[in-house]
């Protein structure tokens, strides 16, 4: 079994949010990156099934040179493989062209992705995917299992949880709960050292055009300070939600 | 050249999102000059659109739509669109519309923006504003594709009221064996308790709360304002509380009109899945917890003192103003 994670290389939650060029691009100044944190429970799901069923995983990335870290880091946690797109991931439908490339030649059965990545929240990387290439897809996804040639899902939907069927390939865009957080993965001292040894290949980019375009960013307006209210005046609470947020 | 909703429905009938849906369309119609169709699936009061500025809808019944199935129902947008000429999509942020959407957009070869959060800046260019880095960002992004498609954040725009005369017209879209690759095989759903998704106010715990015996007066407190139950991570994790009630960056998200957050200190991922939520109001005995940072109103003060006080009061309140 041939198995695709998809790894978006992004600002660790902590990071603080600012932008320069006028507000059009994004700081970079002194922040840290991670793997998404979405794509990281459907790695270490991939490493699971791996190590269940045997397969052989392959990372990528659509990104610049800066993403060799976060490829390098999933191949200390335990993909065999990585394969980083040298190109800008400026549109969700780029990105996801670029992947339908990668997987056309190499054929994969299973290909994981997050829900969404947590810088652009755009949500829809894997989905396209699933539209371009034709494959079954499962979105949200919280519980993956394979047999044979055919995966058992479970998805989150609006309050409550659907388990469904399909025939492999398949695309998820996997969350938390396809792994649990204390099953994720810290690169040990041999992962890391093994790692430095696996195959990085960079492919460039195809000439597909981007759909989309940002033009700026905006950061909201500075919130104004907590309203105090004294744990004995909880007539005071009521009246503030009722007349002044009016939500109650 | 109509801009096209789809409009979610369960058991048949509209989530309220599909008429925030359409109060946005309604808007977007004008700017460009045109009307508002809606695509409704096996729905069964498709006259309640015309509140909200619809002006006609293509209804499909299909037993085989019963259960759901992304590439199915993308097909059936895909197809309403093309019958209509549309050439802006709009659906909403459940589950289901944004598994949709993507497969929508390739489909039409269009490009395809989430999160959006206001009626469009411009339409020519057509331009809209987006939350990102989890709600602690706008951005501002044009689609360059001649069929756009946009997914509207929940209470976002709210419902305007537009009573338009509405056309219904039977659709009977054409579906392929391949549409149905993923087979439903089992749906949990809760019934009778307000979901994250759909509720307009969530009560949220932590471990301030001390142990998941100490629930009750949460329920409560859900019970007497209508509202969905939550939890912080770490009582998902500890198991103390269901992972379908977690909130947060990894859990569901949160974009209601009240969150109260009892006993929770704030972590920075759990404020990024609530951020966008319009009314915040903290309880905690820590004056220096972090979540008072971004809180409208606080409590300092014992969720076990608070809670129950605030239980009686809204009672009566709410027996006062019935």
């Amino acid at each position: 079994m041939k198995i695709l994670v998809c790894i978006s290389h992004v600002p660790d939650t902590t990071s603080k949010i600012n932008f320069v060029n006028n507000d059009t691009e994004f700081d970079t100044n002194g922040v840290q990156y991670v793997i998404n944190p979405n794509d990281e429970f459907g790695l270490t799901k991939a490493i699971v099934l791996k190590e269940q069923n045997g397969a052989h995983v392959t990372v990528v990335n659509v990104g610049g040179a800066d993403a060799e870290a976060t490829l390098r880091k999933a191949l200390a946690i335990g993909a065999d493989e990585a394969i980083r797109v040298n190109a800008n991931p400026s549109d969700g439908l780029f990105v996801a062209k670029q992947l339908e490339n990668v997987v056309k030649q190499g054929g994969y059965d299973v290909i994981i992705a997050g829900t969404e990545s947590i810088d652009y929240n755009g949500g829809m990387v894997p989905g396209m995917l699933a539209g371009l290439l034709g494959y079954n897809f499962v979105n949200a996804c919280i519980g993956l299992e394979i047999e044979g040639t055919t995966a058992t899902t479970i998805r989150e939907i609006d309050g409550g949880k659907e388990t469904a069927t399909a025939a492999l390939p398949i695309i998820v865009a996997g969350k938390k709960g396809l792994v649990e957080e204390k099953d994720l993965r810290i690169p040990n001292m041999r992962g890391i050292m093994t790692a430095r040894t696996k195959a990085l290949n960079i492919i460039e980019p195809t000439s597909d055009a981007n759909a989309t375009a940002s033009i700026k960013f905006e950061k909201p307006a500075a919130k104004s300070a907590v309203k105090l209210i004294n744990a004995d005046n909880i007539d005071e609470l009521i009246s503030l939600l009722h007349n002044e947020a009016k939500v109650i | 050249m109509s801009v096209l909703i789809y409009t979610e429905s369960n058991d048949g009938k509209f989530k309220k999102v599909a008429f925030e849906i359409a109060s946005y369309a309604k808007k977007v119609a004008d700017m460009l000059g045109t009307t508002v169709t809606a695509v409704s699936i096996n729905a069964t009061e498709n006259a309640a659109l015309a509140t909200y500025g619809v002006s006609k809808v293509l209804k499909v019944n299909n037993d085989k739509l019963t259960a759901f199935s992304a590439k199915a129902y993308a097909d059936v947008i895909k197809q309403a669109a093309e019958k209509e000429g549309a050439k802006v999509v709009i659906v909403a942020s459940t589950t289901d519309s944004l598994h949709i959407a993507p497969l929508v957009a390739v489909n039409l070869k269009a490009g395809f923006l989430s999160n959006v959060i206001e009626a469009p800046t411009s339409v020519a260019p057509f331009q809209v504003k987006r939350s990102a880095f989890s709600n602690k960002a706008f951005n501002i992004s044009e689609i360059t594709t001649e069929v756009k498609v946009l997914g509207i954040s929940k209470n976002s725009f709210g419902l305007v009221e537009n009573a338009t005369s509405l056309t219904e017209e039977d659709f009977a879209p054409t579906l392929a064996d391949a549409d149905f690759g993923v087979q439903v095989t089992n749906s949990e759903k809760t019934t009778g308790k307000v979901t994250i998704a759909d509720a307009e106010i969530v009560v949220s715990a932590g471990r301030g709360l001390k142990g998941p015996e100490n629930w009750g007066m949460i329920e409560e407190l859900a019970t007497v304002l209508g509202a969905a139950t939550a939890c912080s991570k770490p009582v998902s994790d500890i198991g103390w509380r269901p992972h379908g009630e977690h909130v947060g960056q990894t859990g569901k998200p949160v974009a209601a009109n009240l969150y109260i957050a009892v006993g929770i200190s704030g972590a920075i991922q759990h404020i990024a899945g609530i951020n966008s939520s319009k009314v915040k109001v903290v309880i905690n005995t820590d004056a220096e917890a972090p979540f008072f940072k971004v809180a409208d109103y606080g409590i300092v003060g014992d969720a076990f003192d608070v809670v129950p006080k605030l239980v009686e009061k809204l009672k009566a309140f709410k027996a006062a103003n019935a």
